[in-house]
């Protein structure tokens, strides 16, 4: 079928990458492994949760590297479709991952059983 | 007859598993019936069937056909055949309602009771509502962007089956074993293997997730039709408003089905292998599930309203006589609706107690969706307005949505107000309302779509008088049916009930009651209208273009021919064929080879082999779920080896075909 309409929407393939953008983006991708690696197994101080959001921000810019440098998303790709459908996928995965997290959070704080509702559970599975 | 119900004993074996002859609900008459005239009909059409000779004209003009055409047609009649089964739940449950006061049981136990309303919503929003706007985006939107076909045309029969295989996988339910007893949505930990033993709620699990398979892959391939298959010169915003919702319809589809699929294999997971993701104990979370299933609910309700946007769109326009009143403003609404439907799920379930904050942002989020929809309301009053409006059967279904809609969407920004919703919640008051807009704007919205493009499909128009006795049927059957709902509700009558005390209430039961019966009539009204419309079809007959329409695929002959258009159609703006109706278009005879693609049975067998693979599952019967399972991978990978998938209609053949006329 694609014969038929091949001729009208072959502008843009964006290609593999070249020799350099491949090298740079393997920096990159390194550089961002090698940090976080660094900052768990060095002695820096820094407290855990500080580090926690370095690493997570580091693997958030990771998989950017990785999307532009390796998977060429690009504002050329597809007449820009690639992109498109990449920030749509983002912004989703966004909203859900917080989403869920924000609302279980606090149905956790609300609606999950108290400590000592934990003991009385055992007591009575003791007592059979 | 309420007696209690006796639960079969758990046994295994390796051949059956744990299938037993216990496990056919012979001591139920209700059932017994219904198998004997299911049986029974299906006989006299079987002998019907090989009496005429059509096993073979089915099997290969529609069984194996990857026209897209064809296969939304299919849909339509899946839709159709489904819908039987869920308003016979439907009216069952009004029925039981209705008797059941004050003491008494009325007809259904508990268990059968449990069984019909959740097949009852299974089956009318995965196996009606769905097929219903596939099917309708699958006969349309390709011929609206003048393409030849979707841009998978293999994929999308296979989708198409897989689809019937879980429909069947629901119905099988009813005569071996027993459906699930645990509401539409399956919530655990009642959904779980604790407290749901039995086939009934592994029988929801397989249905919807190979149906789910056949949903995702038809999103993806309608997807990839818009954007890689326009006519030449469309321009995203030269697109037919129809073709705009099914475009971000489909990208919800793709966007919120993988969340099903995930949450329900949670489930499975919690149920066979033991797993603890949403029970009680071990760390597992039962709430989990519910923002889970919601994150793709509320999208889905979406996903079947939305493409009914873009059919009212295309009606009014064309019953209107001009343009539709602000093109671009719908477009931007129907993306922001997409968007937006994303970040509002948590109204499901603010009573679960997440809190003051969190409910107050889902309530303004959820009145915030109302207004995209509203904007929508008003584009279509303005085409309206100072049109020559022609009130033919499409125009009905029309103003009833309008009028009947717009009760159901203010009844819903009610309840996005969390201290309203938590005197509501789980009432009659919101089955009420989402009846009202599912059947005010999903079922008005594909009778409107069925009656318009029927003379697309067939080359004749539906019969105006049984039309519009099933308009009328639907229309006042809803408001008998559900306005005694709202009022229930506020009165503080919970939903799923099987019986109640409270003989107050059971005036309201039977005028809704009374409803049903009115919708029922409707229903008739339709069947008799396909049969009158398809007996008078000479008399009925129309030109390509009965309604004076707008858009390109009215541009063709109706029914069009498989190839649909016999040249390329440059285009050069929006409502294309109104501009080629100014020009005096006409087709040149001067045809090139088309390239099409041949049907395949593959399709065909990897659904049954699903179907197969989801009933060994069922009832544990391991060595015929491996065989299946091979089967399916087999038949998949020898189709890959199949390079004859091709051929070229010749000039000459193009030329027969199109002098011949749409009648041949």
């Amino acid at each position: 079928m694609s014969n038929d309409h091949g001729t009208h929407h072959a502008e843009g393939h964006g290609g593999h990458g070249t020799f350099g953008s491949l090298m740079t983006g393997f920096a990159m991708a390194v550089i961002l492994t090698v940090l976080p690696f660094g900052l768990v197994m060095g002695d820096t101080g820094l407290s855990r949760e500080v580090l926690i959001g370095l690493i997570m921000g580091m693997g958030g810019l990771q998989i950017i590297v990785h999307l532009v440098y390796f998977l060429h998303v690009n504002k050329n790709v597809e007449q820009g479709w690639t992109l498109v459908a990449t920030i749509f996928s983002v912004i989703i995965l966004v909203i859900v991952l917080a989403g869920s997290l924000w609302v279980m959070h606090n149905m956790n704080q609300n609606m999950m059983p108290m400590p000592d509702m934990d003991e009385m559970m055992s007591l009575q599975s003791q007592q059979g | 007859m309420a007696t209690e119900h006796v639960q079969p004993a758990e046994t295994w074996n390796w051949l059956t598993g744990r299938f037993t002859l216990d496990w056919i609900p012979y001591q139920e008459p209700i059932l017994i019936g219904t198998f004997l005239g299911i049986a029974l009909g299906g006989l006299i059409f079987l002998a019907l069937m090989t009496k005429f000779r059509l096993w073979v004209p089915f099997w290969k003009n529609w069984a194996i056909s990857i026209d897209h055409k064809k296969i939304g047609i299919m849909y339509m009649v899946l839709g159709f055949i489904m819908m039987i089964r869920g308003f016979a739940d439907a009216i069952m449950m009004r029925a039981q309602q209705a008797m059941a006061a004050g003491g008494a049981e009325g007809y259904l136990p508990p268990h059968h009771y449990d069984q019909v309303f959740t097949a009852h919503g299974v089956i009318m929003i995965f196996f009606v509502a769905m097929p219903f706007v596939t099917g309708i985006m699958n006969y349309v939107m390709p011929t609206q962007i003048g393409a030849r076909d979707v841009a998978f045309p293999f994929l999308n029969n296979f989708s198409f089956w897989m689809t019937v295989a879980g429909a069947l996988l629901v119905n099988i339910s009813l005569f071996i074993g027993e459906f699930a007893r645990v509401g539409w949505l399956a919530f655990p930990p009642l959904s779980g293997a604790n407290y749901s033993t039995g086939p009934g709620m592994d029988y929801y699990l397989w249905s919807l997730q190979i149906a789910g398979v056949g949903t995702t892959l038809s999103g993806i391939n309608l997807i990839a039709t818009i954007l890689k298959m326009r006519a030449p010169g469309m321009k995203l915003f030269d697109m037919p408003v129809f073709t705009w919702t099914a475009l971000c319809t489909n990208v919800l589809i793709v966007a919120a089905f993988p969340v099903l699929t995930a949450t329900l294999a949670l489930l499975t997971l919690d149920r066979y292998m033991d797993f603890r993701f949403f029970t009680n104990d071990f760390g597992g979370n039962a709430m989990m599930y519910i923002n889970l299933i919601w994150i793709w609910g509320h999208p889905e309700v979406y996903i079947l309203i939305i493409p009914i946007f873009g059919v009212f769109s295309e009606i009014v326009a064309t019953f209107s006589g001009k343009p539709l009143f602000g093109y671009k403003t719908m477009v931007w609404a129907t993306s922001c609706i997409m968007v937006l439907s994303f970040v509002v799920w948590l109204h499901h379930f603010f009573t679960m107690g997440s809190g003051a904050d969190v409910n107050t942002f889902f309530g303004i989020t959820t009145m915030i969706i109302a207004v995209p929809t509203g904007v929508k309301i008003f584009n279509w009053l303005f085409t309206m307005y100072r049109g020559s409006v022609r009130l033919e059967l499409p125009m009905y279904w029309t103003i009833g949505f309008l009028v009947t809609f717009t009760i159901g969407g203010m009844s819903g920004v009610m309840l996005a107000i969390p201290p309203v919703d938590f005197q509501l919640h789980n009432t009659l008051f919101l089955i009420a309302h989402f009846h009202n807009v599912i059947i005010g704007g999903v079922v008005f919205g594909v009778y409107a779509a069925v009656t318009y493009w029927w003379p697309k499909a067939f080359g004749f128009k539906l019969d105006d008088r049984w039309g519009k006795r099933a308009f009328w049927g639907w229309f006042v059957g809803f408001y008998v049916a559900f306005m005694p709902l709202y009022a229930l509700g506020l009165m503080g009558v919970t939903r799923r009930m099987n019986s109640y005390a409270d003989t107050g209430w059971q005036p309201y039961f039977i005028v809704a009651a009374i409803g049903a019966v009115i919708i029922l009539f409707g229903i008739l009204s339709t069947f008799m209208c396909f049969y009158v419309s398809i007996k008078n079809r000479k008399a009925l007959a129309c030109g390509g273009d009965p309604w004076n329409a707008r858009t390109l695929e009215w541009a063709n002959q109706s029914p069009p021919q498989k190839y649909n258009f016999p040249q390329e159609i440059q285009v050069t703006g929006r409502d294309m064929f109104w501009k080629m109706k100014q020009e005096g278009f006409k087709w040149s005879t001067d045809y090139a080879p088309i390239h099409m693609p041949k049907d395949t049975a593959t399709g065909v067998l990897i659904s049954a082999c699903a179907f197969v693979f989801g009933f060994a599952m069922v009832w544990y019967i391991w060595w015929l779920a491996i065989v299946s399972f091979l089967a399916m991978l087999a038949i998949g990978i020898g189709h890959t080896f199949n390079y004859n998938r091709d051929y070229y209609i010749q000039p000459d053949e193009i030329a027969a075909t199109e002098s011949k006329g749409a009648a041949a």
